[in-house]
């Protein structure tokens, strides 16, 4: 048993070198000779009927080489498939051509393309493109297109419903029938844009002689992409290498496959010559898929003490335009099982109408149905407290899972692996010193601040997951881990692994778990990701499982390579295998330490193979698929205290406390910093963000002008602190925590805010809580309970 | 019709006829090479372009290359000097004031701009002089950080936050202000 040195220690990350030098090479940074660059024609209108494209004065402005409108790709680029068909649901999966050929449906969808020597005179020649349109109806909202007048998307999906699909379990007409008081309430999940720093891009790269596509492309998974791709441009998979270099963070906005990549790689096969595509702002504000936006009417059945009897309701879930790859699992498998969060809940029947709209598709973004569903029983929760006379956090005590009751099925059917939520929560409650702001806030405001107080006791469903889960959920593709485990003559190590870390540091972690594997010193290993050419396949990174999934197979393929030195060492050291121990990088029998091969010395041996046992094949690598028994559940308590001005309805965070717990920690500062970046995606859901189009269907917030992303100033201090609860299947005792935050803190913050708000008798408010939102909301109620004129 | 410029760029000068039309971040990326500043947005919001220009923080992506011409550029990769990472990088790899990194060249430079008016930022100054600089990553915390050890380094070694090079007195051209 390898001594643990590594695990657990503050490690500085070993991708920073290159990142801190601008010396990393992302999308935008490849160059090839003779490089072309292409700009896609998008179209104005959210819905149209194309009566023709006239691309002759774009083919003559200088610099460019070629103009292809949707005609040229038919017959040779497919429609983009969606991916995740989920079961029992009728669902619909109409065509998403690359490039529209008669018909556009949302403000981007793409028309031509323009390829020209440089991206200036592309984008000069995008704009010669003449595209003449005849408008459509538009509809945008999931609830309006889903009514028998709305306009209609696609001939294959009437009424816009690309399918519906229910969670049910326990008897929800019973717990109804019992229960002392039933909570109402409609939410609204805002839609959001995710803004990773660096736009969406592709470099493709088609050699003519030899048929061989190399696509470097901004993907979460390359080995996805390349999968997808190789049938919707029909080159075969071995002779398609998908390169994601560099990313420039994701949160789930670069799993998907999108037009613009086969558009890309069309153009290379048809010229050539490798061609460049880089999406700019404006462009990733259209296209790149949106999270969330989901409306749900929603019930909660409860007894006078506070237990938790039943849930029912509906949500409408938004889905854009087209089916992206992953969108019907995310507001259905991904958000429906999860809606009894951390508590007892007996019965629930829940329904999902998954709606197309002429809006932008709508797929996984940070969270990705979690957070949703987090909302939703979180809100309930501080509402059942609120209608009951029970402190919101007394409330959740009384209905939580208890630890003695892991492994614990819950009423939608999945397992969690392990918990212990009072203990997190019991923390919390300390380090913000909670009777003692509740008293704050029963004296009363000061300065005109009502001071609220918040908090989320979250669980979230992660490291996705068991791959006979994944077909059973309609997931078309596995959802193991993989790495290659290559061990060099002189003893250095690469690790090449099948997930694709873009700004979450498993370069590091990784790192840190095979060097304590195999006890070499840390800078003896090296993680490599990203290029289907020299990794194993595997599934990616999205849904928190880089760790869960991946750290276990670099566990599980270290521990193959120990087990073929062990014999190696007996060999050499002419004792029995079974004599043979390894600790701390060496080899020794059982009693005689002295008796000791390195593991230097023993990978040697391996490669000159002058000595081996009988039998044995020379070299020393090893591979594992790491299919993982469950999901992992991490929890937590977030709490948070506001305070918010009631003359100009501004909502200043006071206290931001995180307990999270994510099993055992790798590296505990790059833990920190998934949090902290979490917290304040789903605190810019709560206070900032919203993606908002107009009735004709034109995206309102289409800048970073428009869209509220966080600024440093506008960001509170947090505190953050674990519990530490293994997860009992995983080798390591990992669970993921690259969402947690996300799931956690757009509740806390919400019910902070409507705490502050309650002595107004406001009860509920819809996100965003801008300043002009809540300022509104104070005046309303004081016009009603006051009779006072605004 | 072309435009010749002069710019000296991380110390060294660099001739070249440029279309008006040409971004200075373009000129920067695809003429000179150097790809760690980046372009995050089109409209100065995200910052991830931001350089120093005659030793003031500006966003490259907002200026044309021929406003450049006599100006003294810095950028991410003139930070290291022989061989030696800027403080500045070293205090954001020790408090992992980083995740993707893409906005990280343009965090650092603005950054130096704090440091350099006050060489001991309170935590609501630094925040306030980010404000031009969005990160998606990391919730700004481990930045902060970053910034105040790049302070405790720099007071410790006592060195300019802003190498001299980049503050070259011939500094001219017409942008950065």
């Amino acid at each position: 048993m390898a001594v643990t040195k590594l695990f657990g220690a503050k490690v500085k990350r070993r991708e920073d070198p290159r990142l801190i030098a601008g010396k990393a090479t992302y999308t935008d940074d490849v160059k090839l000779t003779g490089l072309l660059h292409a700009a896609i024609v998008r179209s104005p209108h959210a819905h149209a009927r194309i009566v023709g494209v006239d691309v002759s004065a774009a083919r003559q402005t200088p610099g460019v080489v070629a103009v292809f409108t949707g005609a040229d790709l038919v017959g040779k680029v497919g429609p983009l498939p969606c991916a995740w068909l989920i079961p029992n649901s009728d669902l619909k999966t109409p065509p998403h051509p690359a490039i529209a050929t008669d018909r556009v449906r949302y403000v981007g969808d793409a028309v031509a393309v323009v390829v020209a020597q440089d991206r200036y005179s592309a984008r000069d020649g995008a704009d010669r493109v003449k595209v003449e349109y005849e408008p459509l109806p538009v509809v945008t909202g999931a609830e309006e297109a889903a009514q028998p007048t709305a306009p209609l998307l696609h001939d294959q999906v009437p009424q816009n419903v690309a399918f519906r699909w229910k969670v049910t379990g326990g008897d929800t007409a019973s717990a109804f029938s019992q229960a002392d008081a039933v909570i109402t309430q409609r939410f609204v999940n805002q839609r959001l844009i995710p803004n990773p720093m660096e736009t969406r891009g592709a470099v493709a790269d088609f050699s003519p002689n030899t048929g061989e596509l190399t696509l470097w492309v901004t993907s979460q998974n390359p080995h996805i992409h390349r999968v997808i791709l190789s049938g919707v441009l029909g080159v075969p998979e071995h002779h398609l290498r998908v390169i994601s270099p560099e990313v420039g963070g994701g949160f789930g906005s670069k799993i998907f496959v999108y037009p613009d990549e086969a558009i890309v790689a069309f153009c290379s096969k048809e010229l050539g010559r490798p061609v460049k595509w880089v999406e700019d702002r404006r462009e990733n504000y259209l296209v790149t898929a949106h999270g969330r936006d989901h409306t749900t009417d929603v019930e909660l059945a409860v007894r006078r003490d506070g237990t938790l009897l039943g849930l029912r309701g509906r949500t409408y879930a938004n889905l854009g335009a087209y089916l992206s790859t992953a969108a019907p699992g995310v507001p259905t498998i991904l958000h429906g099982l999860m809606l009894s969060g951390a508590y007892t809940l007996p019965a629930v029947d829940y329904e999902v109408v998954g709606v197309l709209t002429n809006t932008a598709p709508v797929d996984a973004y940070r969270g990705a149905g979690r957070p949703e569903a987090t909302f939703i029983i979180e809100r309930l929760m501080d509402l059942a407290a609120q209608e009951l006379g029970i402190d919101p956090l007394e409330i959740r005590r009384r209905n939580f899972i208890r630890k003695e009751q892991f492994p614990h099925t819950v009423v939608t059917g999945i397992t969690y692996d392990s918990g212990d939520y009072e203990q997190a929560m019991d923390m919390a409650l300390r380090m913000l010193d909670y009777p003692a702001w509740r008293e704050r806030q029963r004296r009363g405001p000061t300065d005109g601040k009502l001071i609220g107080i918040g908090a989320c006791t979250y669980v979230e469903i992660c490291g996705l997951g068991p791959s006979p889960v994944a077909g059973a959920v309609g997931f078309q593709g596995g959802l193991w881990g993989s790495a290659v485990i290559r061990v060099h003559p002189t003893g250095k190590v690469n690790v090449f692994i099948g997930e694709k870390p873009h700004g979450q540091g498993e370069e590091t972690t990784f790192a840190q778990v095979v060097s304590d594997e195999l006890g070499v010193p840390i800078d003896d290993v090296q993680v490599i990701y990203g290029d289907t050419a020299i990794t194993p396949m595997g599934w990616g990174t999205y849904g928190s499982r880089t760790t869960p999934v991946g750290a276990a197979a670099c566990v599980v393929a270290s521990r193959k390579i120990i087990e073929k030195g062990r014999k190696i060492a007996a060999h050499m050291l002419e004792a029995p295998e079974r004599d043979i121990q390894f600790e701390n990088g060496r080899f020794f029998v059982e009693g005689a330490p002295a008796r000791a091969k390195t593991f230097q010395e023993v990978t040697l041996q391996a490669y000159l193979a002058w000595n081996l046992p009988a039998g044995m094949e020379p070299g020393l690598e090893a591979s594992a698929f790491y299919d993982p028994p469950n999901f992992t559940y991490p929890f937590g308590t977030h709490l948070c205290t506001v305070e918010v001005d009631t003359e100009t309805g501004r909502v200043e965070i006071t206290n931001y406390i995180a307990v999270d717990d994510c099993g055992r920690a790798i590296n505990p500062l790059i833990v920190d910093g998934q949090v902290h970046g979490g917290i304040t995606q789903g605190m810019a859901q709560a206070l900032f963000e919203a993606a908002v189009y107009d009735e004709q269907g034109q995206l309102v917030t289409g800048t970073m002008m428009d869209y509220a992303v966080p600024k440093a100033s506008q960001v509170p201090l947090y505190v953050t602190a674990r519990t530490e609860t293994p997860s009992p299947h995983h080798p390591l005792g990992v669970k993921g925590v690259g969402e947690t935050g996300t799931i956690a803190s757009t509740a806390a913050v919400v019910n902070a805010v409507v705490d502050a708000l309650r002595p107004l008798g406001i009860r509920h408010l819809d996100m965003p809580l801008t300043g002009n939102r809540v300022w509104d909301a104070i005046r309303q109620a004081r016009t009603k309970t006051q009779g006072v004129k605004p | 019709m072309k435009h010749a410029i002069t710019v000296t760029v991380n110390g060294v000068t660099h001739q070249h006829e440029v279309e008006p039309r040409l971004l200075l971040v373009h000129y920067l990326r695809e003429v000179l090479g150097l790809t760690g500043t980046h372009i995050g947005c089109d409209t100065t919001s995200c910052g991830a372009c931001t350089i120093l220009f005659n030793g003031l923080t500006a966003k490259s992506c907002n200026l044309l290359a021929v406003q450049a011409n006599g100006a003294t550029i810095l950028t991410v990769e003139g930070l290291a000097q022989d061989g030696r990472l800027h403080p500045i990088q070293e205090a954001f790899w020790e408090e992992h004031g980083l995740q993707c990194g893409f906005c990280t060249p343009g965090m650092m430079i603005s950054a130096l701009q704090i440091l350099a008016r006050n060489p001991d930022p309170s935590e609501a100054e630094i925040r306030h002089g980010l404000d031009g600089n969005l990160c998606r990553c990391t919730g700004y915390q481990h930045i902060v950080n970053s910034v105040q050890n790049a302070a405790r380094r720099l007071k410790a070694e006592a060195v300019p936050a802003i190498p001299v090079a980049a503050t070259a007195q011939s500094a001219g051209g017409k942008g950065g202000r």
